[in-house]
């Protein structure tokens, strides 16, 4: 039996059958680079710094139906911070920062989703930074999905949050207004 | 005055090059052992780096003129050292060459691995040749290491030629201060 977006599937039978979560299981693209990891920070609080990691993997699992149910798991390659300029990205990989030769992974796994508004949710997790494990939430939005071209199926999601950094126990003085640094997760995953 | 070496010691093209790069490679040891501990808040903080990468490229052309300035000159003589010595004294010279190459290759390709070039006082640009992802990160771990490594030959060097001169009243200290002739037969005499 396959589960229809049918009108008839009323919320009440939801509740009373207690439909097990039927969410599909997502492997983020990044193979082919739909997807990206970006930050960005103040410099001197006059503009802002972008960057990005440019290797990661992650899975996720959706289900649209119940949006609640649905989980993010990511792995970062922290040496592969990528700011477009190479001294600075040497910086980054620095005991000073990143210290990428003692942390070279970070994560981010979530533990709850809160729907707030349809197509967008708090989703509440685990990120693993610097060897220090703090929980976050990101604000996320469902961009789109359905079928591609290409006979597979896509979500795409994008969520943004800021990090302090001496939480993660990254030390080094960027000055006052580089304290935090917003981290955005533009993800689409194809369908397994 | 010499120009060109002889057999009997150094003219005063090596005899420059020598005192010369030995004052600015301690200088640059000591300018980015300095350098990478600066608060980014420091006034110093760009300009720092600028001037070591400058100089770093300089030093760069000037050992390679010093090589073809050595290999193309007459080798002077170290016969009054013991042949272990001569084999030590060979091997520190030489691996100052290799070392030296390899430590300023190392720095340039922190620089320029995506692609940018080094400005040299904004005189003129030294093409990035060899781009990698994340080369700046083992360039710059080998750059530290070699360093060290360059001071270390440099200690090892000083003593040896300090060695020779107050204990063995060996003339190779004076000869590369002041040249062939005048220092050799003083020395001699004493």
């Amino acid at each position: 039996m396959k589960f229809k977006r049918a009108a008839f599937a009323a919320p009440l039978a939801a509740t009373l059958m207690s439909v097990p979560a039927v969410a599909a299981d997502y492997k983020i693209d990044t193979e082919n680079a739909h997807a990206a990891i970006s930050f960005r920070i103040k410099h001197l609080g006059f503009s802002w710094l972008t960057g990005r990691f440019d290797k990661f993997t992650g899975t996720f699992s959706y289900d649209e139906k119940n949006p609640d149910a649905s989980k993010v798991k990511v792995d970062i390659d922290t040496a592969s911070v990528d700011t477009n300029l190479a001294l600075r990205d040497k910086h980054l990989r620095a005991a000073d920062l990143l210290d990428t030769d003692n942390f070279p992974k970070a994560t981010f796994e979530s533990t709850s989703i809160k729907t707030t508004a349809p197509g967008k949710a708090v989703v509440t997790g685990n990120l693993t930074l610097h060897g220090v494990t703090k929980q976050i939430s990101f604000n996320a939005e469902h961009v789109g999905g359905g079928k591609d071209p290409w006979g597979g199926y896509r979500d795409g999601f994008t969520g943004t949050t800021e990090l302090t950094l001496a939480d993660f126990g990254i030390k080094r003085d960027l000055g006052p207004a580089a304290k935090t640094v917003e981290l955005t997760l533009d993800l689409e995953g194809v369908r397994q | 005055m010499l120009i060109r070496d002889t057999s009997e010691g150094y003219g005063l093209i090596s005899r420059l090059f020598h005192w010369l790069m030995a004052v600015v490679i301690v200088a640059m040891f000591i300018l980015g052992v300095w350098m990478v501990g600066l608060d980014y808040y420091s006034p110093y903080y760009n300009s720092a780096p600028d001037i070591h990468r400058s100089v770093g490229m300089i030093l760069l052309f000037a050992l390679i003129l010093r090589w073809l300035w050595r290999i193309g000159n007459p080798k002077p003589t170290d016969e009054d050292l013991s042949p272990l010595e001569r084999t030590a004294s060979f091997a520190v010279h030489w691996g100052f060459y290799v070392l030296l190459f390899a430590l300023l290759v190392s720095g340039y390709l922190i620089s320029t691995a995506d692609g940018d070039p080094i400005s040299v006082f904004g005189w003129f640009d030294v093409p990035s040749v060899l781009q990698a992802r994340g080369l700046e990160t083992p360039a710059g771990k080998i750059h530290r290491i070699l360093a060290y490594a360059t001071i270390a030959l440099a200690v090892v060097h000083s003593l040896a030629a300090l060695k020779h001169h107050f204990f063995d009243k060996s003339t190779v200290l004076t000869r590369m201060w002041s040249g062939p002739n005048q220092s050799s037969e003083k020395d001699r005499h004493e």
